[in-house]
Formats: structure tokens, sequence, C-alpha cells
């Protein structure tokens, strides 16, 4: 569903994305992990078409994105980490206008959109301003607006983010059934008991670099004995000595 | 109401969604109605009025916001000016054609030739003001990552887009326009049509430097690898500074005001019969309206406009079709990865060392937060303009030969004072007002550590007021040295200029916190609220005030020396003394009201 070849984005003499694979099948949560500057929003934005690659090609749902963006884009759910709702529209004029991107209007968007409202709390704020909006309900808004156009691919930076609890555990259960009806999510996330809990594979990504990708039982086996979750697989994937600098930081 | 939100406008609107399901039934009704057959293989098109519907609707909202009782009165007060605005330049354009209008052989080319020079400084702000506005709307906007992620076809982004940076650089200057064709219409009885034909005129007219600043932008984002918005900025206050001068050059104002230079009334009709400039828009409207008016009207000219404006239409959208795409990859790497601010913070710490640490970190953020943020930036090409214009519209003073004499020639820098002070305030207002609003997500750090907001407030005050000041002494000073004036003009000059920038720097900080914008994102936005509008007025009475004050003793010395006598020193003592006081009114009773609100408020 995404396939990724040879990726690379440079800004300049940096090379935030250095030329990576990935291949992500119909039907998978794939779990996109790493440290901060790692690459992983560069990944996804040229996944979404708002950057261009600097080298190497990218297949959204089998459509070439940048022989045929129009086409990539329209099986496409995005969910930027920063998202932007105009403030002036209400919650259901948001999902409306979103809708309309992808050429669908109707009974059955409002239908749609009403049951997205509904499924995290927002029906009762539908008619309310975005501006009077918490953090969170924004958050649920943009998720909401994600899925209203029904894409097959959702690529999502850091979903959980102001969520609370409640929230949390709906988008995770959406994102699982909706996997299991053969859709697709590549997701990034900080948040490691999420990725551990919800997807099926994970790819780490440090300095523009896949350190690893699979199963999490294929990554404690390639690290070796004695990782202890997630959190440690992770650290030593990724080279941090953070309980060392911890110290160091502490004493100083 | 939920944690955090901030405007409890709910509506007791009954929720008539579908049939309420909780938990586990809820996702499975949503996931189910994922996959759609019906929409598989059906391309989408979102069509050019989807694009800008949430633009219309945040009007709408605004508008409809705009009723309620507390906005209301606000809106009134605007309409109001704007109104009186309208009426002023209609009945002062109203007099001066009618005696156009009845000056034979040279009347109706004199008309002409105003119109022309009106419609080229349009033509000049439009085309500045598009290069800003298309910069932000196509490049920077927040929506953009929305659209561009979204299936919209390039042609229709592009319409959308560009319709919206001409609606925004063009609204004022099509508000400026109406009384302006509103006065040769009615001074030269141009019939039922000639509304009609105004219209189809300066529609073209505002499309065609819209496209052209697009298309600027659209290759400048491209030309610099490095995209630094802060680089294509300085090279467009470059160039407007250049086409400024040129602007007036071509215009040669000087010409028109002595016309007695000039050998014999043929080579003043001449000069008014040579077009002003012939491959500009400007002209072409100038020919439409004025032979509309004549009953003779030139088709050739509106044809002109309206073949330019499509010719440029398609060029345009090619350009973007073949560009946009790379700019607005650069435009997202343009953010700067590393400042080099070394020998910069060494430089701050050694001069502000005698300030102490708070006060110096103060100033230094104040300093890097300036320079680092490009809405601060495009507003120095506001500034650059308007100094500009200043300097030249002085040194073009027709103030020698027969009949000038000392008295006029010292004067008139006088007076100009008052030009020199709006100059300022209009400064004031870009830089100064918005200096309490800008902290507006920072004040919860500001306010939760022991900064005192007597500290903040004066570091604010003299990082606006020292550059203010700089600019102030050395305009008002070049122009009194271009003209010769004598040394006690020089003198109250000065000291007018400085007592009205400290007046003008207090209200600006002052009123800035009184009527603060603390949840704008664009410092650009903050001048034009409404409290913007309540400095710039209460300054233009300021400034029109204190020049009337020093009036009678600046006249009784120079009537003095022009035909001997001594001036009156009471006159003196109290002009200049009550200008003074005023000023100094101004500048420390807004600057106590923004600490009290500053030190009261609650986050």
């Amino acid at each position: 569903m995404i396939s990724i070849r040879r990726l690379t984005k440079r800004y300049g003499s940096f090379t935030a994305v250095d030329a990576i694979d990935l291949e992500v099948p119909r039907g998978e949560l794939f779990g996109f992990l790493g440290p901060n500057g790692a690459g992983k929003t560069t990944t996804l934005r040229m996944i979404a078409g708002i950057l261009r690659p600097t080298a190497g090609e990218i297949s959204v749902a089998d459509v070439d994105l940048l022989a045929d963006p129009i086409g990539a884009k329209q099986r496409l759910g995005f969910i930027p980490d920063r998202p932007f709702i105009y403030e002036k529209l209400t919650g259901s004029e948001f999902l409306r206008f979103v809708a309309g991107l992808y050429d669908q209007d109707g009974p059955e968007v409002e239908h749609r959109a009403r049951e997205l409202l509904a499924l995290f709390d927002l029906e009762e704020w539908r008619d309310e301003l975005v501006e009077s909006y918490s953090h969170g309900m924004r958050q649920k808004l943009i998720i909401s607006s994600a899925f209203v156009h029904r894409p097959e691919v959702i690529v999502v930076d850091e979903p959980m983010v102001g969520l609370d609890p409640k929230a949390a555990r709906i988008l995770k259960d959406l994102f699982r059934e909706y996997t299991k009806r053969g859709h697709t999510i590549m997701m990034s996330t900080h948040t490691l008991e999420v990725a551990e809990t919800v997807c099926d594979r994970v790819a780490i990504i440090q300095g523009g670099r896949i350190r690893a990708a699979g199963t999490m039982d294929e990554l404690y086996e390639s690290v070796g004995a004695g990782a202890k979750g997630l959190e440690e697989l992770f650290l030593r994937l990724t080279g941090e000595n953070a309980a060392r600098e911890l110290v160091e930081v502490l004493d100083a | 109401m939920p944690e955090g939100t901030t405007g409890p406008r709910r509506t007791s609107a009954e929720v008539t969604g579908p049939r309420r399901t909780t938990g586990r039934q809820a996702i499975i009704t949503v996931v189910e109605g994922t996959t759609d057959p019906a929409q598989r293989g059906k391309r989408p098109n979102p069509s050019y009025n989807h694009l800008l519907r949430p633009k219309v609707l945040t009007a709408v909202s605004r508008a409809s916001r705009s009723g309620e009782r507390s906005h209301g009165w606000r809106w009134t007060l605007v309409a109001a000016i704007g109104l009186l605005f309208w009426s002023f330049v209609l009945f002062v354009l109203t007099r001066v054609l009618t005696v156009f209008r009845n000056t034979p052989e040279i009347g109706a080319l004199l008309a002409g030739k105003v119109l022309g020079l009106v419609f080229i400084s349009f033509f000049m702000i439009l085309l500045l003001s598009n290069i800003i506005t298309a910069l932000s709307t196509f490049f920077l906007a927040k929506d953009l990552e929305l659209l561009v992620s979204a299936p919209v076809n390039w042609l229709t982004l592009y319409a959308a887009k560009l319709t919206e940076s001409m609606l925004h650089s063009s609204w004022m200057i099509a508000l400026m326009a109406v009384p302006i064709f509103a006065a040769y219409g009615w001074v030269y009885q141009g019939g039922l049509t000639f509304p009609f034909i105004a219209v189809a005129t300066f529609i073209p007219f505002l499309i065609i430097p819209a496209i052209a600043g697009a298309a600027i932008v659209i290759v400048l984002v491209n030309a610099f690898p490095a995209r630094r918005t802060k680089d294509i900025l300085s090279i467009v206050a470059v160039l407007t500074a250049a086409g400024v001068v040129l602007l007036f050059r071509l215009l040669r104002p000087e010409k028109f005001a002595r016309p007695e230079g000039l050998q014999s009334l043929v080579d003043f009709i001449a000069l008014l019969r040579t077009p002003t400039a012939p491959y500009l828009p400007s002209e072409w409207v100038q020919r439409t309206i004025m032979t509309s008016l004549e009953g003779n009207t030139d088709w050739l000219a509106l044809y002109l406009l309206w073949t330019t404006a499509g010719a440029m239409l398609v060029m345009g959208a090619l350009l973007h079709q073949k560009l946009y795409t790379s700019g607005f990859t650069k435009a997202q790497e343009s953010t700067q990865r590393w400042v080099r601010g070394r020998i910069a913070r060494r430089a701050g710490h050694f001069l502000l060392k005698p300030f102490g640490i708070l006060r110096r970190e103060l100033v230094m953020k104040e300093l890097r937060v300036f320079f680092r943020d490009t809405t601060q930036w495009s507003q120095l090409i506001l500034l650059a303009v308007l100094v500009i214009v200043y300097v030249f519209n002085v040194k073009f003073l027709p103030l020698s030969g027969a009949g000038i004499t000392t008295f006029l020639v010292n004067t008139i820098p006088f007076l100009n004072l008052g030009l020199a002070g709006f100059v300022l305030a209009s400064i004031a207002a870009r830089f100064i007002f918005p200096a309490v609003s800008i902290e507006g997500r920072t004040l919860w750090l500001l306010k939760s550590s022991p900064l005192p907001m007597r500290a903040l407030l004066w570091s604010k005050f003299w990082m606006g007021t020292i550059p203010l000041l700089v600019l102030a002494v050395g305009i008002v000073g070049v122009t009194d040295a271009m003209l010769q004036v004598t040394q006690f003009i020089f003198a109250v000059s000065i000291f007018t200029i400085v007592l009205l920038t400290f007046a003008i720097a207090g209200l600006a900080l002052g009123l800035g916190a009184v009527f603060p914008q603390y949840d704008t994102e664009n410092a650009a936005q903050i001048p034009t609220s409404f409290g913007g509008l309540v400095f710039m007025m209460i300054s233009a009475g300021l400034v029109g005030a204190v020049v009337m004050l020093e009036a009678r003793p600046v006249y009784g010395y120079l009537t003095a020396e022009a035909w001997g006598g001594v001036p009156n020193p009471s006159d003196m003592y109290f002009g200049f003394g009550a200008a003074a006081v005023l000023c100094l009114v101004c500048t420390f009773v807004p600057l106590n009201i923004a600490l009290r609100r500053l030190e009261r408020l609650e986050l």
C-alpha cells in the first residue's frame, strides 16, 4: 500500500532522510519511531505530497506519487503533527470542506461527519467555531477529517498528542478496526506503549536512516538478549546513552 | 465547557445526528463505511468556489460577530471615518476638477494628468502589496499544508490563491478609487454608462499587478536555494525603493507646480500631453476614463487592459504549473537552520553590561525576535518606502526662484514637521504598537518569572524609541539641511521631533497594551486592528496640536526676522512649553496605564 524506494531528502548540505526503503502492505498498522529530528516528519510529509523528495520513489496504493500526485493523494488521508484548522469554521463546516477537497458531498458526507463527530464526543460542538475548541478537541476534529473521505491509506504524525485517555483508546481501536478491513496506516509516535500494543510492525529511524524494521519479536531478536521492553530496545537501537547523560547533568 | 476552551458560545441546537452508538459499535459504524466502491476511480476535482469557501465563511463569521453589541460601535466608528474620508476626497477633488473644467485648453489635460498620476501611484502600491501578500498566500499560509496534501488541481489552487491574494491586496485601493471615479464622473457628467466603463477599466487594472506579484514571488522563491524569506523580502525592499525613486523621476511633480519654469504655454501643454508611462496599465486606465468622459471612448486602451490581463493570466498560470511545486517545497525548507550570532551576542553582552542580566537578556531577546521574524521584516519595506517618499517630497519642493521668500522657505519645513510626525506614527504603528501583543503566547513565561512588568515595558519602550529617534532626527535633519533653513527653525524642528518621537512611542506602546491582540499569529495584522486605528487617530491629533501650539511663536519669530522687530517671549514660552508638556503627558500617561494593565493581567 505504501512503497518507498531510496527516498532521500536533503536541505542544502544536511541530509534529513537518507535513501530509505520501506514497504507497508495492505491491512498493516505500521509504527515509525525515532528520536527528535531523526527524519520521521520529513518522511511522512514526503509521503503526503507536501515535500518533494530530493531523490527516490513513493507509491501510495499502487499509484506513483510523483507521476500522479492527484491520484495518490485521492487515496490518502494525512494528519500532520501541527495541524491547521480554519478558526472561523465550525467543526461540521470543516469536515464538509475537507470532504469537498476529495469531491465528496451530499447527505452521505453529512451523515459520515456526524458519525465521526459522535465517535469523538464532538457532536454537541459541531456548530461551534473551531476557535472555541480546546487543543484535544482540535486534535479529534483533525483525526475525523482524515477519515471523512474514506481513504485507503492514512499517514499520521503523532496522533496521540493532546488526547484524553478515552479518546486515545477510541483512536487505537479505530486504527485497529480500520486496518482489519484492509486499509493501511503509517503512524509516527513517541509513545512507545502505543507502538508496542497497536502496531503490527515498526521501523526505527535515526539520522535519516532506518536502523531496524520488523515485528516487535524481530526487533528484540536483532538486538540480542537482555532488552526489556520497547523503551530499552529503542535506546539500544538509537545509541542513546540517556542514563549516563542524565547523571552527568544532575551532577553538574 | 471542556477544559481549555476559549469561547463558550454554545448554541442550544438539538443534536439530530445519527443514532447514538457507543464504544466498539461506534467505531465499527465509522470503519464499515470506509470501503466505498462508488468513489473508486472517480477523480476528485474540488472547485474554485470550494477552495474559497472557508474564506467566505470566515468573512461571514467575522461580520456576524461584528453584529454583537461590543463590536457594533467599533464598526460604526470605522464606517463613519470611512464615509468622512470618502466625502472629503470627493469634496476636494470635485472642487479641483471644477476649476480644471472651467480652464480652457489645459483644463482637461490637467485632469487627465492628475488621474494618470493617481493611477500610476495605485499601480506601484498594488504591485508591492501583491508581492508581499502573494508570498504569504502562496507559500506561507497555514492552510496550504491541507490544500497541497489534498487532490487539488494546480490550476484551481492557482486561481483560488490568486483571487485571495488580489482581494487582500486591492480592497483598500478599490475603496480609495470610488470617490475618485465618482468625482470625475460627476464633474465631467459621465452619464449612466460611466460607472460601467469605470468598473470594466478598474477590474483588469487590479488583476494585472496581482498576477505580476504572484509571478515575481514564485520566481524569487525558486531562485533562492537557501530559500530564506528574509532574503526574498530584502530584494523586494530594494526593488521597491528603486521603483519609488523611478516613479518620482517619471512623474517629475515639481514641473507641474512650477509651470513658469517652462519656456511657454505651448511647452507646458506639450508636457501635459506627454504620456506619463505609456506602457503601464495606469496610462490605459487614464486614457479610457478621460476619453469616455469626453464622449469619445478609446476602446483600444480598454482592449489593451483586458488582453494584457488575459495574457498575463495564461503566462502566470503556466509559470505556476512549472514552478509552484518546487517553490513550495523550498518554502518548507526555508527555516533558517543555524543562526550564527556569536559576534552579535558578545557585542550585545559588552554594550548592555551596565544594565544587568535581566535587562540585557530582554533587549537581546527583542532584537533576536525582531530580526528573525519575517513578518516584521516585511514591514521594513513599508518603512523604507515611507522614508523615501518623505525625503523625495521634500527634495523636490519648489522652494527657490521668483516669489519664494525666506519666510516661505522656513515656514514650509516647519509645517512639514507635521508630515514627519505622521510618518513616525505610521512606523510606530507597525513596530511599537504590536510590541505587547506579540508577547501574547509567552506571557505565561514572563508572568510566572520574577520579571517586573515595569522592566519589560521600559525595555520595549527603549527598543522602539531609540531607532525611531535616530530615524526621526535623521530625516528631519537631512531635509532641513536640503532646504537650508535658519538655525532657529533647525532647533525648533529637532526639539519638536524629539518630543513627538517620545510621545508617539509612549502612545503606541501604551495603547498597544490597552488594546492587545494576544491571539494573533501575524504581527502584520496588529496595526490594522481597532486599537491601531485609535492609536493613529490620537497620534494625528497630537501631531496637529503640537504644530498648532508652536505655530504662533514660529510665526512671530519669522515675521520679526523678515520685517524687523522682536518676537514676543511669552508666546515663545507658552507655545513651546505647552507643546513639551503635551508630549510628556502623551509619553508617560499611556505607559503608566499600560503598566497597570500588565500588572493586573490574568492569564
